[in-house]
């Protein structure tokens, strides 16, 4: 159903050991709400992300439910503490059961 | 004496209003680039060419500052992916003749520019490509798909300095282009040099007048969350001042983007850029 639906995220490559960095990650998706019309006055269905998930090293850092009403290319920006050098995975949940992945390394020095 | 310090406080005010930028060094991921140069020489009327960031709020500067925040580069990331499928009747794509759209470099600053007799922008010599060497439908002038492959080209000549040829063939389209930009049309009977000459810098309702240069397109546009094209954002200038637009891809429109391109002549190229 969704088309050009394309993550990206921008996580530094390094760190220093109790350094906040900054983590960004947009995925491009049409977050159709369900609530508009076609031109024939059919519904158009919901068509929208509606989870997603951080996590690093397996441990789960971030879990966010979206809702209709979030506007087309949903941006999410969050801090986050490193202790260790590991990886960020990061999944965004689609209303027709796709699932998108991406996962960013990073150096803890 | 009272008259002569309000005299005095108004000038300071206005040419604050003039140059009513909020911000004046614009770099993208770090790498810095001009947002100012020195008018060409066949300016009469202008000293100093200012890009149309200048004019933009904190807030919309800053899209501009980091191409992740850039929202333009979810459509650029598109034009990436339409540069490698294949269409048409050939069974080619963009990358087969082209192996690396950043052989584009250097592009974006010489058009519209003069093939054979006649004034080509970017938009033709996509289009010529699509039907001659692929055997596939040309584009719409202002369409998804070709916005996000003029972005992704126009990105390769990034901080480039515009230097649109003006001389020999150019010269008749250039000056149907300045007659074009000086022509006053529409119930409002206004010309771009109107707006964008006499008044850049002062509020035109909620908004700073720019000085209407085209180095930063396709632009995204917070109004539309898309990419637009020149002649898109010429035919919107055009119905605000109640006239009726000339058509994408027209002789008008072409000598005028000519025309428009000459008058930033020295300023960098900031495709994709983002605007209110």
């Amino acid at each position: 159903m969704a088309s050009g639906v394309k993550p990206r995220v921008k996580v530094p490559k390094t760190a220093k050991a109790g350094d906040t960095i900054t983590i960004k990650t947009l995925i491009s998706h049409k977050m159709e709400s369900g609530q508009r019309k076609d031109s024939d006055g059919n519904l158009i269905p919901r068509s929208i992300i509606n989870r997603f998930t951080a996590d690093f090293n397996g441990q789960n850092v971030i879990d966010v439910t979206l809702e209709p009403a979030i506007s087309t290319n949903p941006y999410f920006q969050f801090d986050a503490n490193v202790p260790e050098t590991g990886e960020f995975k990061f999944t965004w949940y689609d209303d027709d059961g796709s699932v998108y992945e991406t996962a960013k390394k990073i150096s803890v020095s | 004496m009272r008259r002569t310090t309000t005299i005095i406080l108004m000038s300071v005010l206005m040419t604050t209003a003039v140059l009513a930028q909020d911000s004046n060094r614009l770099s993208i991921d770090g790498t810095a680039i001009a947002t100012e140069a020195a008018a060409p020489a066949h300016m009469e009327n202008v000293d100093t060419i200012y890009s149309g960031w200048r004019f933009r709020s904190r807030e919309t500067q800053a899209l501009e500052m980091d191409d992740f925040d850039n929202p333009a580069f979810v459509f650029v990331d598109q034009g990436i992916d339409v540069f490698d499928a294949v269409d048409g009747s050939e069974g080619k794509a963009c990358s087969s003749c082209h192996d690396d759209v950043a052989d584009f470099a250097g592009l974006r600053t010489t058009l519209p520019r003069v093939n054979d007799g006649d004034l080509v922008t970017m938009e033709e010599l996509v289009n010529t490509c699509r039907t001659e060497r692929m055997g596939a439908e040309p584009w719409k002038w202002s369409g998804g798909k070709m916005t996000a492959i003029t972005a992704l080209i126009g990105l390769q000549s990034r901080g480039m300095p515009i230097n649109v040829s003006i001389d020999d063939d150019a010269a008749p389209f250039w000056e149907k282009g300045k007659e074009v930009y000086y022509t006053r049309v529409g119930q409002l009977d206004m010309a771009c040099s109107s707006c964008h000459e006499d008044n850049y810098g002062v509020m035109i309702r909620a908004d700073h007048l720019s000085q209407g240069q085209i180095n930063g397109f396709p632009t995204y546009r917070l109004k539309n969350a898309k990419l637009n094209s020149m002649h898109a954002r010429f035919k919107g200038c055009m119905k605000n001042i109640r006239a009726q637009p000339f058509k994408e891809g027209g002789e008008e429109f072409k000598a005028l983007e000519l025309y428009l391109a000459s008058r930033g002549n020295g300023l960098p190229v900031e495709t994709p850029s983002v605007r209110n």
